[in-house]
């Protein structure tokens, strides 16, 4: 709408758009009560809203919206893992990003600037061509590239092949993205609540009622709410909200540390990421590198930043940008991870009738944001599960059925 | 540089260290069933607060337990694995059924 830009841009107040009415009372009664209100929490809402017509909806968020992990990500959007579950799962969420802005018709800065893997021995350089037949097959474009293309591609990366481990080869993920990861959840919420559903920030879920196995209501620091059903989706804080249900995951929880340096000229296009030396880096449309690695080595819950981390981040940054030596650090921050021992979510049923998980989403939760709000939606709506998530199911722990994407991750943990 | 105070080789940075994970106790492995044993084996308490934890000082490969609360990052106290394990395992008695497969 350029008029209306123009408009905006000529008038002298500046008017700030209001995105969306906090709700103030909290009623008696919700059909859904969606706990956290993250990219997944409001995207969750957002779907039940426009494409079930379900809106007695409450999110409940005990901060403010979008106020953990979806803030704290480092924003990848990708789609390159091996097993066929996973890859699947996240090719059909990297398609809803792609039209994401006009699905809710609010940018979030959607870039398609590809992703490189980087392999450093010949062991990578086998699962890399593993995981690009696996890609390909399922219809997501991965490649194998030599250091020739890596040279191009990416000029200013380290190619010196007397570095403590010289690049051998690349993993090329054209379908690699990154998007304003705020934006993600102000979207949502603001398409959920335009529609009728309430979010209540500072809102702390403090107990869960259960009768006959199935959840009935659910206690906060603001009073008692009756539910039809409960949607957890807490990230760090899943094994703690689930325990108030009585249920136990298989979840360990860890600090994941990144940081940013000042905003520099565009000198770098596609995110790239080494397992080998634990960092990944890329350069934000505004300029800043962001630099993330590996989780801390022991769970914790808190997000406090440590001197190791920067340490080791800053290191293994440096032996793939060398330039970087001159950046100035803006910030360091962390995010509570929700580790599962196969790095793949915990999504649908849950031993409790009505309660379902949104969780296990570690280190590869925002990608899957607008697949997680369509899918768990669908399934608070119809009470099926829906086929894409059947095998992130908790009972696959029982059935010792993991999907394992160690393998897949940006940065090994 | 955050310390960790190994009962065997006293305090010491804790990038010597490996977190070994949560202590619980080990089910009978004789009659545990297959549903147990993957709780034992995949699920966790992740309990926010106190928690007891196996330890190991990687370089002298001495494996022990910490009490630490996981919320503000405090090693209450670290001990031998013997305050706990103080009498032998026999995981070597014959398994009442074949383990073919």
């Amino acid at each position: 709408m350029p008029f209306g830009l123009l408009k905006y841009g000529l008038s002298s107040e500046y008017p700030a758009e209001h995105h969306f009415t906090p709700a103030t009372e909290l009623k008696k009664h919700y059909d859904v009560v969606i706990i956290g209100a993250g990219g997944h929490g409001t995207g969750i809402a957002y779907h039940l809203a426009k494409y079930h017509g379900i809106t007695n909806v409450a999110v409940l968020e005990k901060n403010y919206l979008g106020s953990g992990n979806t803030a704290r990500n480092t924003a990848v959007i990708r789609s390159n893992y091996l097993t066929e579950e996973g890859v699947t799962f996240y090719r059909e969420s990297v398609k809803l990003w792609q039209d994401l802005s006009n699905e809710f018709n609010y940018n979030v800065m959607m870039e398609n600037r590809g992703q490189l893997t980087l392999a450093h021995s010949d062991a990578a350089i086998r699962s890399f061509r593993w995981r690009a037949e696996v890609n390909q097959h399922l219809g997501v474009r991965s490649e194998l590239i030599d250091r020739q293309q890596i040279a191009e591609w990416v000029p200013n990366l380290n190619m010196s092949e007397d570095s403590r481990f010289p690049i051998m080869a690349g993993l090329w993920h054209a379908d690699g993205a990154t998007a304003r990861h705020d934006a993600v959840a102000w979207g949502y919420a603001k398409g959920a609540c335009e529609r009728g559903v309430e979010l209540h920030q500072l809102t702390e879920v403090q107990d869960i009622e259960i009768t006959q196995g199935r959840v009935t209501a659910v206690k906060t620091n603001r009073g008692r709410v009756e539910c039809g059903c409960v949607v957890q989706a807490v990230a760090g804080a899943s094994s703690v909200v689930a325990k108030m249900a009585g249920i136990k995951l298989p979840i360990h929880s860890y600090p994941l540390q990144a940081m940013v340096t000042q905003p520099y000229k565009p000198i770098l296009t596609p995110h790239v990421s080494s397992p080998h030396v634990h960092v990944y880096v890329h350069q934000t449309s505004r300029g800043e590198f962001v630099i993330g690695g590996g989780s801390d080595p022991y769970p914790l819950y808190n997000t406090r930043a440590t001197l190791d981390q920067r340490e080791s981040l800053s290191a293994a940054a440096l032996e793939l940008f060398p330039f970087l030596a001159q950046a100035r650090m803006l910030r360091q921050w962390a995010g509570t991870t929700d580790m599962t021992p196969d790095y793949s979510p915990i999504m649908g049923l849950s031993p409790v009738d009505n309660y379902y998980l949104d969780a296990g989403w570690g280190t590869w939760g925002f990608k899957a944001t607008p697949i997680c709000g369509k899918t768990m939606a669908e399934l608070v709506a119809t009470k099926k599960v829906p086929e894409i998530i059947k095998p992130f199911e908790l009972e696959r722990f029982y059935r010792f059925e993991q999907i394992n994407e160690a393998g897949a991750t940006a940065a090994s943990h | 540089m955050k310390l960790l105070t190994c009962p065997l080789n006293g305090p010491r940075n804790i990038s010597e260290f490996t977190y070994g994970g949560e202590y619980h106790p080990t089910p009978d492995h004789q009659l545990v069933t297959p549903r147990e044993w993957a709780e034992h084996v995949f699920f966790h308490d992740n309990a926010a607060g106190v928690v007891i934890e196996w330890w190991c000082h990687t370089a002298s490969s001495y494996w022990f337990l910490a009490e630490r609360n996981t919320i503000s990052d405090q090693v209450i106290r670290t001990f031998p694995a013997d305050e706990i394990f103080n009498q032998r395992v026999e995981f070597n008695q014959p398994a009442s059924s074949g383990e073919s497969n």
